[in-house]
């Protein structure tokens, strides 16, 4: 009957990686929700991108113990990974560590740098809990993460030491095997006959494969997302310079024909919406950066309205895209033609106030240790608010109104305008 | 008709700036043209600076030329406040006129008409070589046409540099306003956030044309306060609207604190041989 456990873990990996592949499908679909929009450009520059800021973290060492601690985790994370290629082997063929004699020598130095690493994350992840739950960083007790938010990030972080735990607890429990740290939990086991030591092994083993498979379908829900959304954003980067806005050929279109009837091709439509309402209304790119995002909130920590207390967050802009997102990939997948809830991203998620206090300073753009743009989608849905809405507040109204008859946004009159070379 | 473009005339205490017009009707072409801006333009404050530049291009014998009269605002804060229409029609203006004059080269000394006439017309027909005036100071200083007085009032003053959004995180300039306060012998004090972590004046996407939104503090404030905290004995802008905004953060919050808020141009002008 020994060939049960195989099938049973064999049915557990398929389910495990279908979920997920079926989750990442629906995600994909929702981010394609978005409009096109254009990625020409060098694609060695994109590369460079995604090797600096998404392999190399180039953002995070901005602040370099925070930085360490977090790359302890990822090549943690990474390299241990490539020891569930030999659980996966083991689990199916029923061997135990069947990579070892393939390995030889090599295997127990293979597993030991494994170890150190489980240990490095261990302590790193346990040093993130306490500054996130016992040390005041301003930008980790903010109120954006009340609720959920702030859930999912201690459940991320309990879930790497209990994975760490159980893979060490596994090795230890091993009697053939002597590993660099799980050798000095061996103590803790003293005692304990062949039998006993084997159950506890197996325990430990199917809970750690079984943690990971639930860890990884855990993602798709989570703010976790980032560890594999941040090479994709880094690539899409834009490598424009950061003051350069989106055009609007659109409107520039509009203006041209307009000023010049005669270049207006026959039958030219007006566009039927201007701007960003809700999140179909935003690029593909914004959409797949709200999924990116790991809540992390440098962006608000640098941004000049958050840090002076205004109800803006370039963080909380980004968690509310990917609700809202979330909520309208949900409907459409209940009914495919849907169209509208009477809610939108504008508005019922996003408030006036939050857009109108953006300097467009681009500290949140430069921050951010994944290439997300906050900025976009603020200036997108600014966009709306003036073009679909006219709704402005009055000084900006009259600033409008000076450009258009004075061309200054102040009350002067254009014939002042080289009146300062006639001052002493 | 005029005979030297960008000098200053003889028996008189104001400027003789030329205009594109004027080089236009007299058959000539200006090396540059300075592009005022409408701060540059109109505001009390940053007229100073206007002609603290124009002044140095005299002295470095750039002969230079404005739009005067024919210059409009770029669109900047239309734009970014979400304007979009108002900014195509000003931008479509700006570029009939300039292209028309055939127009290659671009210095201003606004922040914001840089980054809109550098990054934003090309996409709209309108292709210019634009630099900042940070960066033409530099490189008129490096190539020897602009000279210091050996009594270089500046000389050893300690001084906090603010970058200017656009100019930094936006365009990537960081150095050249700093070097060319370096060639003044003086002594650079950064603030807690420089270069690209530095912090907004407050003045950015229109929000120099609004009240600021509800908070616990003024933006210009909190930026005061770096530069106050530096103990430096005054801040450089590069930006009419940052120089506004410094200058009132400074005053509002301690009247006692007296730090001048010098554009790097002013300080330039006042140093020039």
């Amino acid at each position: 009957m020994a060939w049960i456990a195989e099938i049973i873990f064999g049915l557990i990996t398929i389910g495990s990686f279908f979920l997920f592949g079926k989750n990442l499908w629906a995600i994909r679909k929702n981010i394609l929700l978005g409009k096109p929009t254009d990625f020409s450009g060098d694609t060695a520059e994109r590369w460079k991108q995604v090797a600096l800021l998404a392999f190399g973290q180039k953002k995070m060492f901005g602040n370099p113990l925070v930085a360490i601690l977090h790359l302890f985790v990822y090549v943690g994370f990474i390299i241990i990974n490539i020891e569930l290629l030999e659980i996966i082997v083991d689990g199916l063929s029923g061997k135990h560590r069947a990579f070892a004699p393939l390995l030889g020598d090599c295997y127990s130095i293979l597993i030991n740098s494994f170890e150190i690493l489980a240990g490095l994350v261990l302590f790193a992840v346990i040093i993130f809990f306490i500054r996130r739950n016992f040390l005041s960083i301003k930008r980790l007790i903010s109120k954006d993460l009340n609720g959920w938010p702030r859930s999912d990030a201690n459940i991320i972080l309990i879930i790497e030491v209990v994975l760490m735990g159980l893979f060490l607890t596994m090795n230890a429990a091993d009697p053939e095997t002597n590993f660099i740290l799980s050798a000095h939990i061996k103590p803790l086991f003293n005692g304990l006959n062949e039998h006993q030591l084997a159950n506890i092994e197996h325990t430990a083993w199917w809970m750690h494969i079984i943690g990971i498979y639930a860890f990884m379908n855990y993602l798709p829900y989570s703010k976790h997302l980032h560890i594999i959304l941040a090479f994709p954003n880094a690539y899409y980067a834009s490598l424009e310079p950061k003051g350069k806005m989106l055009n609007m050929e659109s409107v520039q279109n509009e203006v041209l024909y307009a000023m010049q009837p005669e270049l207006a091709p026959a039958g030219a439509a007006a566009p039927d919406k201007f701007g960003a309402k809700d999140v179909m209304d935003l690029s593909w790119k914004n959409l797949m950066d709200a999924y990116s995002c790991t809540e992390c909130g440098r962006c608000s920590a640098a941004c000049p309205a958050n840090l002076t207390g205004k109800l803006l967050s370039p963080r909380s802009i980004m968690m509310k895209t990917r609700d809202r997102l979330e909520e309208v990939g949900m409907q459409i997948q209940k009914n495919p033609n849907w169209k509208e809830d009477g809610k939108s991203l504008l508005h019922d998620y996003i408030s006036v106030e939050e857009l109108r206090a953006c300097t467009t300073c681009n500290a949140c753009v430069e921050e951010c240790p994944v290439s997300i743009s906050p900025l976009d989608i603020i200036i997108e849905l600014r966009r709306s608010l003036i073009m679909e809405e006219s709704n402005a507040p009055s000084e900006w109204n009259g600033m409008f109104s000076n450009i258009e008859n004075n061309f200054a946004p102040w009350k002067f009159s254009p014939d002042d305008r080289d009146a300062w070379t006639n001052q002493a | 008709m005029i005979e030297t473009p960008g000098q200053i005339k003889p028996n008189s205490n104001y400027m003789k700036v030329a205009t594109m017009a004027e080089f236009l009707a007299a058959g000539k072409e200006p090396e540059v043209l300075f592009w005022v801006g409408c701060a540059g333009s109109f505001d009390q404050r940053a007229q100073k600076i206007t002609k603290a530049f124009a002044t140095i291009l005299e002295k470095a014998g750039v002969a230079y030329a404005i739009l005067g009269k024919e210059e409009a605002c770029t669109g900047d804060p239309a734009r970014r406040a979400g304007n979009e229409f108002m900014f195509q029609m000003m931008a479509y203006q700006n570029i009939q006129v300039m292209n028309a004059y055939n127009i290659k080269k671009i210095v201003t000394t606004c922040p914001h008409c840089f980054n809109v006439l550098k990054n934003e017309y090309p996409a709209l027909g309108g292709n210019y070589d634009v630099i900042h005036h940070t960066t033409f100071l530099q490189e008129l200083i490096e190539q020897g046409k602009i000279q210091f007085t050996d009594s270089n009032e500046w000389k050893g003053k300690t001084i906090a540099y603010h970058d200017s959004c656009y100019l930094g995180r936006a365009n990537d300039i960081y150095e050249a306003p700093r070097k060319v306060l370096e060639s003044l012998d003086m002594e650079l004090r950064e603030m807690k956030r420089c270069k690209s972590k530095g912090l907004c004046c407050g003045a950015g996407g229109a929000q120099m044309f609004k009240e600021e939104e509800k908070g616990d503090k003024r933006i210009n404030s909190e930026r005061a306060d770096e530069a106050i905290e530096t103990k430096a004995s005054m801040v450089a802008s590069a930006c009419p609207f940052c120089n506004t905004m410094m200058t009132d953060g400074i005053k509002n919050r301690n009247e006692e604190i007296k730090m001048d808020v010098l554009d790097i141009a002013e300080i330039v002008a006042q140093a020039i041989k």
